[in-house]
């Protein structure tokens, strides 16, 4: 069935057709409508779900690893803030190989305070453990929570959903829902490997000494590890049943492009009508949208990126006193295979300025201009 | 009910053979937190009525019903005084720990 809905409801769709069974939340701008509506859908009956109000999204992110560790189907969302105040509950969550699944709007951090969108938010929680995918479309929301659900359960880890603040989560596009007896088929109930029970007593999460944790850590790097091939699988058994693929990377004219644009988040779209043009302009350009930001998709990287002659990343984040995110990351993925050619960073967008067509045109000139980066960052629409 | 002190020690010669998470690692056998005490409680037992709340109540297993009666486990106890302080006859003294 298709509908017009907000990006946040889309996140509200794929918790409900993953039949979550508790969800613990608490309200923050710009994600508040995420839970408002799975509230409603608790309280009305269309999800038989526990719904569980908290003081805060340290408490949420507890009441999850709570609920999953006693062998529920968990949900929360967040934002900026909100995600900050939850980093420690976060590492718990991964440690203990719970396969919560969270929605995050990508919010730019305070201060000054804002609401408007950037990737600070998320990518500062990078090391925690949690596999990310960025999503670029309403659709590509609900499909996501979905595959996420799957690989989470799969691998004993959880996954963060991210949206773009306004950008997507509050702007209506037409999603075609899938149907649950379909989605029943592909994510069957989940079935924890163990579980808190009375029945079965054990001590999670106890003290643990030099002699074990090494390899407690060693495992979830393998299993991470693991992730690509689970999400190109199960992206393809999606497709089989809704059409739609999920993968780690979004190629687009990638195979002839001189210069191909790493971007993200609904950025990856913008840039898409980017290349349109420019390639009617005669510029041999593609874009790489990176769906998949952890584990890194390395592979698929170095496939999309071998044949161009530089590559332009364009960061809506910063490390501060490096550089932007994704830019840093891909260096990691191609050094050493191939030739080793020139990255051109780039940051657009912080804290909600919108990225335009017209973004990706300078940043494509100015990569054209400039043989090597020398390492400096190229700064999109700041008034210097 | 098991015992604390029922806890294997946990070796593990490869990581393939650990649980996926951390998960009873037999830290609570050689992790003797007993030592951290610096007041120790001391049941009355002509007092106590059998309602087993400081055994629900101790946070660390170190209570035990023996013969139905509680039983400190010294080995484990932190001295916290929860359970004195949650009995309802009083008959849980907390007295100063001379090492």
């Amino acid at each position: 069935m298709k509908k017009v809905i907000m990006g946040n409801h889309a996140l509200s769709y794929g918790a409900m057709l993953a039949r979550a069974q508790v969800i613990a939340a608490y309200p923050i701008t710009p994600q508040t409508q995420v839970v408002e509506l799975l509230s409603e859908m608790c309280a009305d009956g269309t999800l038989d779900a526990k719904f569980i109000k908290v003081e805060s999204e340290h408490s949420a992110m507890a009441a999850c690893i709570g609920a999953s560790a006693a062998g529920a189907r968990t949900f929360t969302a967040t934002s900026s803030q909100g995600l900050a105040l939850m980093h420690e509950m976060l590492h718990w969550a991964a440690g203990g190989r719970l396969p919560i699944v969270m929605g995050d709007i990508n919010r730019a951090m305070a201060p000054g305070w804002t609401i408007w969108t950037d990737q600070n938010d998320s990518l500062s929680q990078r090391d925690t453990g949690w596999m990310q995918y960025y999503c670029a479309s309403n659709q590509e929301v609900v499909d996501t929570v979905l595959q996420a659900y799957k690989v989470s359960e799969a691998l004993s880890i959880p996954s963060m959903v991210v949206l773009d603040a306004f950008a997507l989560s509050h702007t209506y596009e037409v999603v075609d829902i899938p149907e649950a007896a379909k989605v029943d088929a592909y994510l069957p109930p989940f079935k924890p490997r163990y579980r808190v029970s009375p029945s079965d007593p054990r001590a999670f999460g106890g003290l643990t000494s030099p002699e074990h944790y090494m390899e407690l850590r060693y495992n979830l790097q393998l299993d991470m590890e693991k992730a690509p091939a689970l999400i190109e699988k199960t992206g393809r058994e999606y497709e089989k049943i809704f059409g739609r693929y999920l993968g780690q990377v979004d190629p687009y004219l990638c195979d002839d492009a001189e210069i191909v644009l790493v971007t993200s988040g609904t950025a990856g779209y913008t840039a898409h009508v980017a290349v349109d043009e420019m390639r009617e302009a005669g510029y041999k350009v593609g874009n790489l949208r990176m769906k998949v930001f952890r584990p890194f998709p390395f592979e698929e990287v170095r496939k999309y990126t071998a044949r161009a002659k530089k590559i332009a990343v364009v960061d809506r984040n910063i490390s501060y006193g490096h550089h932007g995110i994704f830019s840093q990351e891909l260096k990691s993925a191609i050094y050493g295979h191939g030739d080793c050619k020139p990255v051109f960073g780039f940051i657009a967008g912080l804290g909600g300025r919108d990225i335009t067509p017209s973004s990706f045109r300078e940043v494509v000139d100015t990569t054209i201009s400039l043989d090597h980066p020398a390492g400096e960052i190229g700064w999109i629409g700041v008034k210097k | 009910m098991p015992k604390k002190r029922d806890a294997a020690k946990v070796t593990f010669t490869s990581a393939t053979e650990m649980p996926t998470m951390p998960m009873s690692l037999g830290s609570m056998l050689w992790n003797k937190t007993g030592t951290w005490r610096n007041i120790r409680p001391e049941i009355k037992l002509e007092d106590c009525i059998q309602c087993g709340i400081c055994w629900k109540f101790c946070p660390d297993m170190s209570i035990e019903i023996e013969d139905e009666w509680p039983v400190v486990d010294y080995d484990f106890c932190k001295g916290c005084g929860i359970c004195a302080e949650e009995c309802p006859t009083k008959c849980i003294a907390m007295v100063e720990e001379r090492r």
